[in-house]
């Protein structure tokens, strides 16, 4: 197909799908308006469960099965880009790599400062999902981009020492599993899947919120894990891969 | 004025589309995916607005939990929206790599033939 019959193409489509938006967009409810009738069964059904945080509350209790799913989606992503970015047969691994290149002083000492700041904020983000804005997610992204600060403060070298790609593809694995574990136990428990069947504690303590806190760490494990995996593929085929036959 | 936030999450998402179709570069296709993708948190958050409400978050020490609040239940779909996309996108750029491995080329025009 042309670049002009696909652009044709796409005035015509894309001209009727925003149509369509459109019409449907103008019969929303007003924007900012107080009508929110999933949040006032959210927030009661949070604080039943003595949890502060009620995104957290939805994402790891409320809608754990939901959010189980999207687990699975980040294991099979991660687990896709492991397989495609293999080394082929016809291209080798070379160990040396020469020179690390000028590397500005503030920027070693900026990336050597903020290494262990920000894995203290990835660990404290996590913990405190069920209480305070933060979970798994969040908490795992932040803790599994800072090790990286290693590889912009320091040298691949250094970032492969301190990275145990071994350790986080286990974690990958141990995170979804004990997601799933949490849910079988509920279900032994309690009589259902995921159900919150661990003592609730007090309304806004870090021991609150029963499950929520132990989800919110398997998440946590996962997605950092999942970071570290993808990342370690992507630098390691652009830094160590290259082509028998290329150049 | 109502709708404006709306419009703009319209806006965005063709705004993507447009860019993926007439893209010369697999990785500037998959950034408009990205791009695309963002209208949907957009318009996952402009639904979940309410003017003058604060976050639903009651917090450490505990506030009293109050039903003047932002929608929690689209801030928690667009929350896990971005972390699989995130890796959505990942995967996308090792199927690039490897199509430039294959064929030479990133160019979605020119990758017309199968190839075993």
């Amino acid at each position: 197909m042309t670049r002009t019959a696909r652009l044709l193409m796409f005035a015509v489509a894309g001209g009727l799908v925003a149509a369509l938006l459109v019409l449907g967009v103008l019969d929303l409810p007003d924007f900012g308006a107080s009508d929110h009738p999933y949040r006032d069964a959210a927030v009661p059904a949070a604080v039943l469960h003595k949890t502060s945080n009620v995104i957290s509350s939805i994402n790891f209790d409320l809608r754990a099965l939901d959010t189980l799913g999207e687990e699975t989606i980040l294991l099979a992503s991660v687990i896709g880009v492991t397989v495609l970015l293999r080394p082929a047969s016809d291209e080798h691994e070379h160990e040396s790599i020469s020179g690390s290149g000028r590397l500005l002083d503030s920027t070693k000492l900026m990336g050597y400062v903020f290494l262990p700041i920000t894995l203290m904020i990835g660990f404290l983000t996590i913990a405190h999902g069920a209480v305070t804005p933060g979970g798994g997610f969040q908490g795992g992204v932040v803790l599994g981009t800072g090790i990286h600060l290693l590889y912009v403060a320091g040298s691949y070298r250094a970032l492969e020492r301190a990275r145990p790609v071994g350790v986080a593809e286990l974690g990958e694995a141990i995170g979804a599993g004990a997601f799933a574990c949490v849910g079988i136990a509920g279900a032994l428990a309690a009589g259902a899947f995921l159900v919150n069947s661990l003592p609730l504690g007090a309304f806004g303590d870090l021991f609150s919120s029963g499950t929520v806190l132990l989800l919110s760490c398997a998440v946590g494990i996962e997605v950092a894990s999942g970071v570290v995996v993808l990342l370690a593929q992507f630098l390691h085929q652009t830094v160590e891969v290259t082509e028998e036959h290329g150049q | 004025m109502s709708v404006y936030a709306y419009l703009v999450a319209v806006f965005v998402l063709l705004v993507g589309a447009f860019g993926i179709v007439r893209s010369r570069n697999l990785v500037h296709a998959v950034v408009c995916l990205s791009i695309a993708q963002s209208g949907t948190y957009i318009l996952l958050l402009a639904v979940g607005y309410q003017s003058k409400a604060t976050p639903p978050v009651f917090g450490s020490p505990a506030t009293k939990p109050t039903k003047a609040v932002a929608e929690p239940l689209v801030q928690a779909m667009a929350l896990t929206d971005i972390v699989v996309s995130a890796t959505v996108t990942a995967l996308l750029l090792a199927i690039a790599v490897q199509i430039h491995k294959r064929h030479n080329t990133v160019d979605p025009n020119e990758l017309a033939a199968l190839r075993g």
